[in-house]
């Protein structure tokens, strides 16, 4: 996941940018030649961008740019990832390093996941050898 | 119980490191007061009136002796506050003032340090432990692959069930493996970390619902269809709080192996639609509610994409639940019965007390097993002195040494706020029965009015409006006469500190919930709520008996709503099945009879 800081990201107004409010349907949004979607965490306890960014992906196929916008903070990272998100950009405040280091850290990617996500589809036990040997 | 595997282990160890760097961060600035809360609410560190406390998630009630040892030594060595500490809360606490009983007693607030807490949702609470202890007491939990995820936060809850999950004499199938295999796919489930509110799944694979399914955001029923196939009846939309609301039919029968693909579903459109604008309407029942057959639509439709469109990856396979329900193959037990009879039947004839105590013992204590050589035994934490399902440090000890002696070394935390051994040989029943009585555990109040559920209230938590153990002490104190505790019989009797109804007091035959009137401590009655098991009837909550009581009050209430029982009932009739049959109307009028002034104790 390519983590911007916040001074990185323009809002750019054309129509392969679209910018899809945290209440729209993502399933009726027309992504003819779009080539990046923006979703809006207000904050970041408002978990609707996460199941925005999973239907995108695997619902609507998008394979464009879908990058995190608002209050986004070094702790949700790995699940904006594992929810469809390629980009994310900083809240003003974050430090990059320690972004980096804690999205690197999260327990899922050390060990596994137990479920299956925008990226990963199977869940772990379809994809480990457990269910099968044990 | 569930074996971990290695993955469970090294994820479970993961976790708490992650805790710990996040705790770091935070003691060090850098993580700020607001960006760290929901963080450590979803490790189960919630800050509370006094102190934090750390709900330990407990899978489905299940317990091994060793996890119990170590949840003991949490509670001896971590569950104490500092002098300065506690001694503020107690004067704080003090300053609310004793409850003036009219019989003379006064019950005040006498906190207490050096245990846990058995919750509603078969989790395990403490009350003190600092702050910067949490990521040391988190390390200690993961070497009995031990967590607080998810057990507090607007996320997927620890997943509750029976308490007599594959030992109930009714039981369909087991729900254990498929609530193990449901954990897992919640946990830490990135999609579903920050939802509208709290979301509590409850499973039960029995005739008899002992899990009050109905109560919860959903409710699973493990069933066999019209073919002999196994699966699921689905129910969303269950919860107490503000707005009581028993959960609907979405899913009359849902193949088992789809249960996950169907729960992503009804997770996914209340993601997306569940209000956010008011913290009072954002549970799930609140949307399905205003929404009714189009939510079901909508999950219909969700189901429909996940299973055609994405091609259902949480389809369980047939080599998972195998994997899974190996963890659960009973321990082989057998009991002799025949020496089993003459033992009981020498107790029998002893002494007129053991006489007495161990028939009822067995009456209430002890449940019918799938195997018949087995027995279910509750050990009653229900006592005078100590609050509803608080449980000591030597206690918690003492019950690791019982399930190992008679329990094959596991004990379940109940709904109700004890422990049951769910593998005891019916041959041992009488070296239990004694061994426990020793200990305190085998007052044989199981199910009766003193086995009442209460929340810590406003001792303890942040939210409540009004005391909860002074009220269940002042009763418990009256109820103490064993003849007439079992005259009454079985009696669900409910205590919430506020509306948000942790005590679950919408669902008890009597439930008290505190309410805060002019900066004081009242309490209003409901009468004939139900959880849904088969002594409680269809579940519905409770209907409140007139206005508020004041603390002293309510056990004279509780007296004249159970004398009006007495006075009314017919041969063997209960109290729920009295109050059903005559109407509320009686009972009110005596409840309305037993208010007095203020100033008749006062003096």
């Amino acid at each position: 996941m390519k983590l911007l800081p916040f001074t990185d990201h323009a809002v750019i107004e054309n129509s392969s940018v679209l910018v899809l409010a945290n209440d729209a349907d993502p399933l009726q949004a027309s992504l003819e030649g779009v080539t990046r979607i923006d979703l809006h965490f207000p904050k970041f306890t408002d978990g609707r961008a996460f199941s925005q960014a999973f239907l995108l992906r695997r619902r609507r196929g998008f394979e464009g740019e879908i990058r995190a916008t608002g209050d986004v903070l070094a702790d949700q990272l790995a699940q904006m990832e594992r929810s469809g998100f390629d980009v994310a950009v900083l809240r003003a405040d974050q430090d990059m390093a320690t972004a980096q280091r804690v999205l690197a850290a999260y327990p899922g990617y050390g060990v596994g996941k137990y479920q299956g996500d925008a990226v990963d589809v199977q869940p772990h036990f379809k994809d480990s050898k457990e269910g099968a040997t044990a | 119980m569930y074996q971990y595997t290695e993955f469970d282990r090294q994820f479970v160890k993961a976790r708490a490191s992650q805790y710990r760097d996040q705790l770091t961060r935070w003691q060090a600035g850098h993580l700020a007061e607001d960006d760290f809360r929901p963080l450590r609410l979803q490790n189960g560190w919630y800050v509370q009136r006094y102190a934090p406390m750390l709900r330990v998630a407990v899978p489905y009630g299940e317990l091994s002796s060793a996890q119990v040892r170590v949840l003991a030594k949490i509670a001896r060595e971590y569950d104490q506050p500092n002098a300065a500490l506690f001694n503020d809360a107690q004067a704080a606490q003090d300053k609310l003032g004793p409850v003036n009983l009219k019989s003379g007693l006064s019950v005040a607030s006498k906190l207490t340090a050096g245990y846990a807490h058995f919750t509603t949702r078969q989790n395990i609470q403490y009350n003190w432990i600092p702050l910067d202890k949490s990521a040391d007491v988190m390390d200690l939990l993961a070497s009995v692959n031990m967590h607080g995820i998810q057990t507090s936060g607007n996320c997927i809850r620890n997943i509750t069930s029976d308490e007599r999950a594959g030992i109930a004499v009714d039981e369909i199938a087991d729900p254990r493996p498929f609530g193990e295999i449901l954990r897992q796919w919640s946990t830490l489930h990135p999609e579903f970390a920050f939802l509208p509110r709290k979301f509590k799944i409850a499973i039960s694979g029995a005739k008899e619902d002992r899990a009050a399914t109905a109560w919860h955001d959903v409710g699973l029923h493990l069933i066999r269809n019209a073919e002999g196939e196994l699966g699921f009846k689905v129910l969303v939309g269950g919860g107490m709080g503000r707005t009581p609301i028993i959960a609907s039919v979405i899913r009359e029968f849902l193949p088992w192996h789809q249960i996950m693909n169907y729960i992503e579903a009804i997770v996914r459109v209340y993601n997306r639609y569940g209000r956010r604008d008011n913290m009072y309407k954002a549970r799930i029942k609140i949307l399905v509610k205003a929404e009714g057959q189009r939510y079901i639509d909508d999950v219909e439709a969700e189901y429909r994409q996940i299973m055609e469109h994405d091609g259902g990856p949480h389809t369980i396979t047939q080599a998972e639940l195998d994997r899974v329900t190996a963890s659960f193959v009973p321990p082989t037990l057998q009991c002799d019965r025949k020496s089993a009879d003459a033992k009981i039947a020498n107790i029998l004839r002893a002494a007129a007390e053991d006489d007495i105590e161990f028939g009822r013992w067995l009456k209430q204590n002890v449940a019918p097993h799938q195997n018949p050589d087995l027995r279910a035994v509750t050990l009653s934490f229900k006592r005078l002195g100590q609050a509803p399902g608080d449980a000591t440090a030597d206690q918690l000890d003492v019950a690791a040494d019982l399930a190992d002696r008679f329990s094959a070394g596991e004990v379940r935390v109940t709904h109700d706020q004890n422990l049951l051994l769910p593998w005891v040989r019916c041959d041992e029943l009488p070296e239990l029965w004694r061994a426990a009585r020793k200990s305190g555990f085998a007052r044989p109040n199981i199910r009766l009015l003193t086995d009442m559920i209460a929340c810590p209230g406003g001792d303890f938590c942040s939210l409540a409006n009004a005391r909860s153990i002074p009220i269940a002490e002042a009763i418990t104190e009256r109820y103490q006469d064993m003849d007439e505790l079992h005259d009454l019989g079985e009696i669900d009797l409910h205590i919430s500190g506020c509306i948000n109804s942790c005590g679950h007091h919408h669902s008890g035959h009597i439930g008290i919930l505190g309410v805060d009137k002019d900066g004081k401590e009242w309490y209003q009655v409901t009468l004939g709520g139900s959880d849904g098991s088969t002594l409680s009837g269809t579940p519905v909550p409770g209907k409140v008996v007139g206005p508020s009581f004041s603390a002293a009050e309510v056990p004279e209430v509780i007296e004249a709503v159970l004398d009006t029982y007495r006075s009314q009932r017919e041969a063997g009739e209960t109290f729920i099945s009295t109050l059903r049959r005559v109407g509320m109307d009686p009972f009110k009028e005596a409840a309305k009879g037993a208010r007095f002034a203020a100033t008749a104790v006062a003096a």
